[in-house]
């Protein structure tokens, strides 16, 4: 199992991660070697086994539908790096 | 003070011996004068003689419960509204939390009194505590050592006499590793015992929340208080909570304790094997019927733990944005900028690494390779347990294949580091409870055995556990230089 520094360039633009040459180099090594690791799994033959997502295996809860949660923008916002009026502001999205 | 239980300190509140104020400037004291251990982040002075004066005042009226007035940590991976929760992460380094978590509200509702928040791996992804941003946190025992992690703030605290309680989570052994690593009492609930609302989510259908104390007596108040059913947790069991205290006399003859072959194979320390096969003859002393069972799919445990919790936790730490909270580049060019830098510059190597490894998992064309094959390798590992508890009431064996390792020791190869989890991350997977527990020494540190039970058996291995202690005097033993 190797990864190519392509593949490190493509997995870190889905991660939405910066990743430099340098660190390129590190990451590659490192996840070739965790992948091929973790290979170990094919071991065992699994066809017909059902995948487990969750350890518990019931019915997801439903509540009523009402309103359970009161109105704390100026809370949340209080600690957002930056607001304006009550909007999270972010770098120009449309030309 | 240091090293009374739970009920000596709740005995010693109600018969006028000593206020909490007086409990809590004590232990607030003793974790100001060991910041060499580095054990917390965040120390709540102020708050914490605020929650000591209330419960001074409900004792003084009788209006107390079994927990009123005791000292307590927090990892710091549960949010408290008003209090710095920073996951042990960059990205929260100044993240100051808008509201509570359940098991925060619930501690408060029972009176404890929070000294602060406690160190841990950032994110909870580690297995030493080295992946802190805020530094490793130091073995009490020999500070050349880890403590263990992700908890390992919260086991070094409890184990140096800095707190008598402290709340851990466990996504893969950050309980019970640390726990075993430092000489004290921790469990691992099952999954869905304890509410997640309000923990720092790593990987979801793994995370668990739980006790670390000195005790298995302790460690059933602070279960006590901790578990039971939450709205706002739609992954928590609607069960009902037995009393955890009342069933710890219960006796052991004629339990079955099943010891898995894999547990004992290469790879494990021999003074570890000497120590656990000590504490079987001891179970067998008490008519215990021991019972060699098989756990075939254990090796296989590493490498789906570390697709899954990697894969969901590239999903969770998506939510890392540097827009609504947490850590923010500085000038982005535009969005696509914004997002990636701030998350490089607020995430440790450790945590980009498995979120790199996740997003991997779960990107076209390998989903079936690595993520799906998890899960169904988690199903196999699920009916290994399932089939043992049909034969045995508890599963026994060594926490960690060896004692605390040296601090730098396996950082350079992280798959070496995920190696020592062998023993807890099945228990995970399968969503079982499981309890480490001081149990002998090798080359001056301590070492725990890990006792497994089947879904919703949590006062079963309390009651073994406290059993033990009856006997054994191991979890009385406190590091030399934190001991008057």
């Amino acid at each position: 199992m190797s990864i190519s520094l392509e593949e490190v360039l493509q997995i870190s633009y889905l991660a939405r991660l910066h990743v430099d040459e340098e660190q390129a180099v590190q990451y590659a090594a490192d996840l070739s070697k965790i992948l091929a690791w973790v290979q170990q799994m094919n071991q065992v033959d699994t066809r017909d086994i059902v995948p487990m997502a969750h350890p518990l295996d019931v019915i997801q809860p439903l509540r009523e539908d009402k309103v359970t949660e009161t109105d704390q923008r100026e809370k949340f916002q209080a600690i957002a790096p930056r607001t304006d009026r009550g909007l999270y502001l972010v770098p120009k999205v449309i030309e | 003070m240091d090293n009374l239980s739970v009920s000596q300190l709740a005995a010693g509140l109600n018969d006028g011996e000593f206020s909490s104020v007086e409990l809590t400037r004590h232990f607030l004291q003793r974790i100001q004068s060991h910041t060499e251990l580095n054990a917390f982040i965040t120390q709540m002075d102020e708050h914490a003689i605020m929650q000591a004066r209330r419960a001074d005042k409900l004792i003084k009226e009788r209006k107390h419960g079994p927990l009123t007035g005791i000292p307590l940590a927090h990892k710091d991976i549960f949010c408290m509204d008003g209090t710095k929760t920073s996951c042990g992460s960059r990205m929260l380094e100044n993240f100051v939390a808008p509201y509570n978590a359940t098991v925060v509200d619930k501690l408060e509702q029972a009176g404890c009194v929070v000294l602060g928040k406690t160190n841990m791996d950032e994110f909870a992804m580690g297995s030493s505590n080295e992946n802190s941003y805020f530094g490793p946190v130091k073995n009490p025992w020999n500070t050349d050592h880890v403590p263990g992690g992700s908890s390992g703030g919260s086991a070094a605290a409890v184990a140096a006499r800095l707190v008598p309680l402290a709340t851990g989570t466990d996504t893969g052994g950050s309980i019970r590793q640390p726990a075993a690593f430092c000489g004290i009492t921790g469990l691992k609930p099952t999954y869905g015992r304890v509410s997640r609302y309000g923990m720092i989510a790593y990987a979801s259908s793994l995370d668990q929340a739980g006790p670390l104390a000195k005790s298995a007596y302790d460690c059933a108040y602070l279960m006590q208080a901790m578990a039971g059913f939450d709205e706002r947790d739609s992954t928590c069991m609607d069960e009902p909570v037995p009393a955890y205290t009342q069933v710890l006399d219960l006796p052991l003859h004629d339990k079955v304790i099943g010891i898995p072959d894999e547990y004992f194979g290469e790879g494990l320390d021999s003074g570890v094997r000497e120590v656990i096969t000590q504490a079987i003859a001891w179970a067998e002393d008490q008519g215990c019927i021991i019972k060699p069972i098989r756990l075939p799919n254990t090796e296989l445990a590493i490498p789906a733990y570390y697709v899954i919790a990697t894969a969901e936790c590239s999903s969770n730490l998506s939510r890392f944005d540097g827009i609504r909270y947490g850590h923010r580049c500085q000038d982005p060019e535009d969005l696509h900028d914004l997002y990636r830098r701030s998350r490089s510059e607020g995430f440790g190597m450790e945590v980009k690494r498995r979120i790199m490894v996740g997003t991997y998992a779960l990107s076209k064309g390998y989903y079936d390779a690595y993520y799906l094959k998890a899960q169904q390798v988690r199903r196999l590992i699920s009916a290994d347990f399932e089939k043992a508890f049909q034969t045995v009431d508890f599963i026994l064996g060594p926490t960690s294949p060896g004692p605390a390792f040296r601090i730098g020791e396996k950082t350079n190869d992280p798959v070496t580091m995920y190696l020592s989890d062998i023993y807890t991350i099945s228990v995970n997977l399968a969503g079982v409870p499981a309890v480490s527990i001081p149990c002998g020494m090798c080359e001056g540190l301590p070492v725990g055995m890990q006792l497994i039970g089947d879904y919703l058996t949590e006062d079963k291995l309390l009651n073994f556990a406290h059993q033990y202690q009856l006997a054994t005097d191991w979890h009385l033993q406190s590091p030399p230089r934190y001991s008057k």
